[in-house]
């Protein structure tokens, strides 16, 4: 049982937590990859880079022998674990105001605590930032924090913004420009390894397989009932493809054995596997926008299969790419495919494109509605949100909801306010089937 | 008699409607919310049948010949004597709790002094229920505690001087004590309380305009109909407490938006501002909820927000609204955060703003916070309703008029002298298609 911090209202949550086979080997995976991170600490030949998930280039970092390394990431595994209040606070005693995002926060946070990262140990310093830039302005603020503090080597990808829904050649040649002359030569400088483009056309074999797969796992919420959730399961089946996994063969392992789970799934007729076991009546298919709340993930998602809500399709799931349009990492074009991947992300896209790709999941998917979780410290994210969301109401005719949270500040989560407008929405969902049935 | 009730248990008051087959209102109770919910929403179910007991009288002495225009005069009286009975009945529970209280080492050696001091004040009390429930007398609340309360205190004072008594001790036992009472439900004899009622009123007025023995009839045969608790629905913050089945629970979104369509018909968006939250609500020609939104995470310019100013200012909440509305100028005042409201206040108090002036203020920052609300929920196309307790404050009122002009044009403002029982309403409607269909 936990309580609440601001209702302290008790909340009965299981204790054996189901996990599929999938999901194990996941952590083993992201374990190893702190091992690494450790590891770098003391052995000045393991270099370390420190980059983002939306537009992340991890298959030219693999090219140099470097461990990679994703704030965000860190973030959201201590927010998990239940450190991140503390991280912030932290970061707020050091300067950083109420408003500034609590990634941000989180992570300055752990690293004036000796960065210590989610496994326990602590995580190597950057030999270099990159920053691939999609989208978040706050990136780019964050990153300059770290380098101010590590006065480490810094280099940035600026990948031009979507703002006419488009890329243009201009654009891709851009990004490209910039992949040759500052991003793979600061990563040369680094590593001290020599750029292979043909390790990287291998890269992103990998890739291009593994990200088949990953949208063959997320179209399987088109089935009813949906054997996924691809919000709060989703966050798990995307976090290899969009972490230091992606271009690797075991990353692709992952995508095959979460596929065996899943397909036995749409064979026996089975819902989502969520903490509690396999969900067993699908009521409400939604659609979700915004990041989840990962301070209290397990009590959020309780909030939906306890109601047989399960979640078909969400934008989070599209910030480290875009697949389901048919775009691969390209090994036979490989620079200018790593400039489509970084401009197609959905942090990289315009509010029509976003627009049209969620009325798109509530049409392709069956959804009931929308379900828009706003994040209180990411502007980047809730910027036109409201926008949005009276849109595809007024495009699909199914109902809209706004519940607001934050990502890994636990201040910003009141269980309560979240569970009554979930509660008023799904029963509005209800009420509008039986006037529709009537 | 089938009946369906609705319950809106709300984080200040709790409201309950009694609804027949017909969807026709028989009844509505409200009582404090307490720290129970579960006895506030008893108690409150229990004042809606006693209400709908009325409405029921109120067709049974219609058939009486010659009642005519002297129904409303006669229902009044009848109510207000009933009231008085249960008033005296719940003043005697109060006193025999406190005399239980008086013991321990505090009372030592004055168990007796003390005793007899607090029998001078409800004896006192009880004296003054005449005139409390006198007619044409209008009372400041409807609820025992708050009667009760103020007039302990008032009495209190003056006998603990007397006795050479400290005032604090007396309070103690009557805080102890008014806890456990207004927790208990008041006792089940309502035949009886109701007869009471009409022999006081016979009592006080020998005419009384009709046939006494057809009156009577019509009152004991309306007390034998049976009004049977068809089906329940609990709506409201804490509806989660009300022990109900899950099915027989419904947000108060889906609530409001139905209570506010049944009032008028022709609503589309519903404002309610309750005790913790205000909803914008949009809702279809069914009453059906299309959208919504709610304050988040604080409830900053709530219900609750007023109730922090009027006891900074050590008046009552319906004391506001007509304070405000004798404003010269309305100062711009932007924290609507309930802990600054106290500061804020003395600030400009000390600045030498009048009270009026900054309530007015005060009402129109909440009104405007309201706002951002329903603009966000899809803002206001046709006819719009103001429910919650908030809508029975006159300067809360007239500054959202005027907000609603300046945004929204000319579009048609319904506020119900009822807007308090919306939820429940909603709640008794959603109760009644459980079972009607």
């Amino acid at each position: 049982m936990t309580t609440d911090n601001n209702t302290k209202a008790p909340v009965n949550l299981a204790k054996d937590v189901q996990k599929d086979h999938s999901q194990l080997m996941q952590k083993e995976m992201i374990r190893g990859n702190y091992k690494k991170l450790a590891e770098a600490v003391d052995d000045p030949d393991k270099k370390v880079v420190y980059t983002f998930v939306p537009g992340n280039l991890n298959e030219l970092i693999q090219c140099f022998d470097v461990v990679g390394n994703y704030p965000e990431i860190n973030a959201l595994q201590s927010a998990m674990q239940k450190k991140t209040g503390a991280y912030i606070m932290e970061a707020e005693r050091h300067g950083q105001d109420e408003d500034v995002c609590t990634y941000v926060k989180s992570d300055l946070g752990m690293m004036r605590k000796g960065n210590v990262g989610p496994s326990g140990d602590k995580i190597a310093d950057p030999d270099l930032l990159l920053l691939s830039y999609t989208g978040c302005f706050t990136f780019m603020k964050w990153f300059e924090a770290l380098r101010h503090e590590y006065k480490c080597d810094t280099t940035m990808l600026h990948v031009p913004y979507q703002g006419d829904g488009i890329i243009t050649s201009n654009m891709r040649d851009y990004v490209v420009k910039q992949l040759k002359e500052d991003i793979i030569p600061a990563l040369e400088r680094t590593s001290g390894v020599k750029f292979d483009i043909d390790r990287l056309r291998e890269n992103m074999r990998h890739s291009a397989k593994a990200e088949d797969k990953l949208v063959r796992v997320l179209q399987t919420a088109k089935n009813k009932p949906s054997p996924i959730d691809s919000y709060f399961g989703g966050i798990y089946y995307v976090g290899p493809s969009f972490s230091s996994f992606r271009g690797t063969p075991e990353c692709t392992a992952y995508y095959d054995a979460l596929w065996d789970e899943v397909n036995a799934r749409v064979k026996a007729g089975q819902g989502p596997v969520t903490p509690e076991g396999v969900m067993q009546k699908e009521r409400y298919r939604l659609v979700v926008e915004g990041p989840p709340n990962y301070t209290h993930m397990r009590e959020f998602w309780k909030m939906f299969y306890d109601e047989g809500a399960v979640v078909v399709a969400s934008s989070y799931t599209k910030v480290g790419g875009v697949y389901e349009n048919g775009f691969r990492h390209d090994p036979d074009n490989p620079l200018e495919s790593l400039a489509d991947y970084c401009l197609g992300c959905y942090t990289n896209l315009n509010l029509p494109a976003r627009t049209e790709m969620l009325e798109n999941y509530i049409n392709d998917y069956e959804a009931d509605g929308l379900l828009i979780n706003s994040i209180k410290s990411c502007n980047s994210f809730s910027a036109g949100q409201l926008l949005m969301m009276n849109e595809i109401e007024k495009r699909t005719g199914k109902p809209a909801a706004f519940v607001e949270t934050d990502l890994v500040d636990p201040r910003y989560f009141s269980s309560s306010n979240v569970k009554n407008r979930l509660e008023s929405y799904f029963q509005m969902i209800e009420q509008k089937r039986n006037s529709s049935a009537a | 008699m089938k009946c369906f009730i609705g319950i809106d248990l709300g984080s200040t008051t709790t409201k309950a409607v009694v609804m027949d087959e017909n969807r026709d209102v028989l009844g509505r109770g409200i009582t404090n919310s307490r720290s129970n919910y579960d006895t506030a929403a008893a108690v409150s179910k229990q004042e809606a049948f006693i209400d709908a007991r009325f409405t029921l009288m109120e067709r049974a002495i219609g058939k009486i010949p010659g009642a005519g225009d002297k129904i409303e005069r006669l229902l009044s009286d009848l109510r207000r004597n009933f009231q008085k009975t249960q008033f005296l009945e719940q003043l005697k529970d109060l006193e025999q709790t406190c005399d239980l209280h008086i013991t321990g080492a505090r009372f030592a050696g004055k168990e007796g002094h003390v005793k007899e001091t607090m029998f001078k004040i409800f004896n006192d009390i009880s004296t003054s229920a005449q005139e409390l429930y006198a007619p044409d007398v209008k009372l400041k609340s409807d609820f025992f505690r708050d009667i009760a309360g103020s007039r302990f205190m008032r009495t209190a004072e003056n006998e603990a001087q007397l006795a050479g008594l400290p005032f604090e001790l007396l309070m103690n036992v009557y805080d102890k004590a008014i806890i456990e009472v207004e927790n208990r439900p008041p006792e089940g004899d309502l035949r009886g309380k109701f007869l009471q009622g009409l022999e006081y009123l016979v009592a006080e007025n020998s005419d009384i305009g009709v046939d006494y023995e057809q009156l009577r009839a019509a009152v004991s045969d309306t007390l034998d109909v049976e009004l049977e608790e068809t089906y329940v629905v609990g709506t409201g913050y804490g509806r989660v407490r009300l022990p109900f089945p899950k099915e027989h629970i419904r947000s108060e979104i889906l609530c409001h938006g139905m209570g506010a369509h049944i009032m008028f018909k022709g609503t589309r968006t519903v404002l309610d501002i309750g005790g913790q939250d205000t909803k914008g609500i949009q809702v279809d020609e069914d009453g059906v909820v299309k959208n919504f939104q709610m304050n988040d995470r604080c409830a900053a310019g709530c219900g609750r927000y007023l109730g922090y100013i009027a006891d900074e200012m050590k008046i009552g909440l319906h004391e506001l609204g007509p304070i405000a509305m004798k404003a010269k100028k309305v100062p711009r005042i932007n924290s609507t955060c309930t802990v600054f409201a106290g500061a804020e206040l003395r600030d400009r108090l000390s600045m030498g703003e009048s009270r009026a002036d900054i309530l007015a203020g005060l009402h129109r920052s909440i009104m405007l916070r309201a706002m951002s609300i329903i603009a966000r929920s899809g803002g206001i196309t046709d006819e719009f309703t103001f429910t919650g307790g908030v809508a029975n404050n006159e300067s809360a009122v007239q500054e959202l008029k005027k907000l609603v002009k300046d945004n929204y044009g000319d579009v048609k403002i319904n506020i119900s002298a009822e807007s308090i029982y919306t939820g429940a309403l909603g709640g008794a409607s959603f109760a009644q298609r459980a079972v009607m269909g």
